[in-house]
């Protein structure tokens, strides 16, 4: 059975990453066709760095993911400690309707927020609304559930005398937050903005919806790349991206494992010196 | 004895529908150690967070030095608390921790050295600056605790059954260390309990608490000799009490046999609760007894055996240092003191019969008992988990 559990792992996980073998062998392939290995080359990344249409675009996406992400983080992270400050029930009502959109499938978040823009424009009498502007408070919109989702369990957690010692010592509910609450939450914090960052990074649907042409960020200009037949440069370009998301997941889950062992020796340091 | 600094008139606090406090009138002096005392949930942690500034009464004013302060919060109050499970800061060291308050008041680098230096002698964690609060034992976090909030000198120091996360032995040095602490310093102490003998071996004042509301203010040989009602009388101590009849002043009868006391002031024939507590009463031979009985069970309890009588199906708890079988036939002589009268309350008959004794009543003194303590009434408040 264990055996079989085993067998069964390496085959989920062959299925699962085999696609992106398949692109990271096809980025250093020194010819056309990715189907033919005609031997290792790095000329695909040389030219995807010499490129002068797709690292703008690049630099698009990663303008918009950064400030996206900072200010969900920041929207988030206040939003998350008012539905903590709030009643039991008015509390779960607020976090079921900020898990909502999340499991809203994005083609209609898209359209809808499309919509909004486009009746918003026409109220303000203009035609060409969808922009930078459009794109970033789409990307905020839909970044902000996870950073409430990753915050709210960190001020659950904390112990509510430690906000209540510092307002005791002195400290506005303001200073309480900057020099005591922020500490303990700090963590989710992070993995909250991190989690938006590569959500925004990579986001394709509700973009497409919402970006206007003088504003194009890279996955949807990739997507119209794909009509025609892929320079492999392009398989350079998301072997990169795949890795650079790679390490962000890597890093959070570091970062999350690090805090969780501290917590546990915290508790057991102090459940020790009780007991003994 | 010295001045008042806080009162609290006709305080009221409920949450939701649940009425938490209920007509609270109580002072505390300057310099005073004055302990509120009660099982979980009668509101004692309550009161204490209101004079705190974290919670608003419902109903009555607050008042310091003769200032209404319903509407000050908790960080423009001059007093300072030390809470139930210390909340120390993580992120930082003892001595940052200490320093807290005296940062946030912005007190230039060398006073807050000074004071923070001094503080840390007096609770005897010099050499402990640099130390994380969490590498400290439950002791020493304790007193980290106590040297955070007295650093700021406030005028009164509110503590939060502080002693209840440390074992037996920890918690009677603490005893102690509290004690001369306050003496030194000079400030009023308000502390919460719900452990009995805590509260008398500390307290300048005992009050009393039950159901959101004062039972008994006084001394804690106050509390001790003349409880007010059964309530009382059977929480601080343990206490024999029986259904008895005041016939005249100085002489009451129950068991079908009038007996001398010392109490006066009651109407004739006013039915009233005697109380006699089990170290009084005199064990003596079957014939010499003012009443006889038969012991049921005996416990051995170190400085005495608590021994069980059987009066006419009515059971007493007895504490004696002589031994007696199970099945042996005693009596038992009450002198006018030993007896002491009170008025019948909402409380009489539910205490202070040993029918269903068990020799586990000394776990009233461990806080697991009272888990959460009064947490709950906040649970509803605003900490409670999702799902």
């Amino acid at each position: 059975m264990k055996r079989f559990n085993k067998v069964f792992t390496v085959i989920i996980l062959i299925f699962l990453y085999v696609p992106m073998i398949v692109l990271a062998v096809g980025s250093f392939n020194n010819g056309m066709d990715i189907a033919v290995f005609k031997g290792f080359t790095l000329n695909n990344y040389r030219e995807l760095f010499r490129d002068s249409v797709l690292l703008p675009l690049l630099l698009n996406s990663v303008i918009v993911a950064l400030l996206s992400s900072l200010i969900a983080t920041v929207l988030g992270t206040a939003a998350a400690l008012g539905i903590h400050s709030m009643g039991p029930r008015m509390r779960r009502l607020s976090m079921s309707i900020t898990n909502i959109p999340m499991t809203n499938p994005e083609i209609v978040t898209g359209v809808s927020l499309a919509l909004l823009f486009a009746f918003v424009g026409t109220m303000l009498k203009t035609n060409n609304i969808l922009g930078f502007a459009t794109l970033l408070i789409a990307h905020i919109t839909f970044n902000l559930p996870y950073v409430i989702l990753s915050v709210m369990p960190k001020l659950q957690q904390m112990d509510p005398n430690l906000e209540e010692a510092a307002l005791d010592l002195g400290c506005t509910p303001v200073q309480a937050f900057f020099k005591v609450v922020i500490h303990e939450i700090f963590p989710g914090i992070i993995s909250g903005a991190l989690m938006a960052f590569t959500m925004s990074l990579d986001d394709f649907v509700i973009s497409y919806f919402v970006f206007g042409p003088r504003f194009v960020t890279l996955p949807v200009e990739i997507y119209n790349y794909t009509k025609k037949p892929l320079h492999p440069k392009i398989y350079a370009l998301f072997t990169l991206l795949f890795v650079t998301i790679l390490l962000v997941m890597v890093l959070m889950n570091v970062l999350q494992a690090k805090d969780e062992k501290k917590r546990r020796d915290e508790r057991s340091r102090l459940h020790r010196r009780q007991v003994g | 004895m010295s001045k008042e600094l806080i009162r609290l008139v006709n305080c009221q606090m409920a949450f939701d529908d649940e009425i938490v406090l209920n007509d609270i009138n109580l002072y505390f002096n300057d310099k005073e150690f004055l302990t509120l005392l009660g099982p979980s949930g009668c509101g004692k942690t309550t009161t204490l967070r209101i004079i705190g500034g974290f919670l608003k009464p419902t109903g009555g004013d607050v008042l310091f030095d003769g200032e209404r302060i319903n509407d000050v919060p908790p960080y423009r109050r001059k007093v300072n608390t030390v809470f139930q499970k210390y909340a120390l800061f993580p992120h930082l060291d003892v001595y940052e921790n200490v320093a807290f308050g005296l940062r946030t008041a912005k007190l230039p680098e060398d006073e807050i050295d000074e004071r923070v230096t001094e503080m840390l002698e007096i609770v005897s964690l010099k050499g402990f600056e640099n130390r994380r609060v969490s590498q400290l034992s439950g002791g020493q976090q304790q007193r980290v605790a106590i040297a955070r909030a007295l650093v700021n000198r406030p005028k009164v120091l509110l503590l939060d059954e502080p002693l209840g996360a440390l074992d037996l032995r920890l918690r009677k040095d603490m005893q102690n260390e509290l004690k001369r602490i306050q003496q030194a310093m000079g400030i009023t102490f308000i502390y919460v309990t719900h452990d009995q003998e805590e509260a008398l071996s500390m307290s300048d004042t005992v009050v009393v608490m039950d159901k959101g509301r004062i039972q008994q203010i006084g001394t804690p040989e106050d509390i001790y000799n003349e409880p007010k009602n059964a309530f009382v009388a059977d929480f601080i101590g343990e206490s024999n009490i029986l259904d008895g009849v005041m016939l005249e002043d100085c002489l009451v009868k129950f068991f079908g046999r009038k007996f001398k006391c010392v109490d006066r002031g009651f109407e004739k024939n006013e039915p009233v609760d005697v109380v006699i507590r089990p170290e009084d009463i005199d064990i003596v031979k079957a014939d010499d007894g003012h009443l006889c009985g038969t012991v049921t069970s005996v416990t051995f309890k170190g400085v005495h055996y608590d021994t069980i009588v059987d009066f006419k199906g009515f059971k007493w708890l007895i504490q004696t240092t002589d031994y007696h079988e199970v099945g042996e036939y005693i009596g038992i002589r009450l002198e006018p003191e030993d007896i002491h009268i009170m008025h019948k309350s909402e409380y009489s008959g539910m205490f202070g019969d040993y029918s269903s004794y068990s020799a586990e009543y000394e776990e009233m003194d461990d806080p697991d008992l009272y888990p959460e303590d009064e947490e709950g009434e906040e649970a509803s408040e605003g900490t409670e988990n999702e799902e």
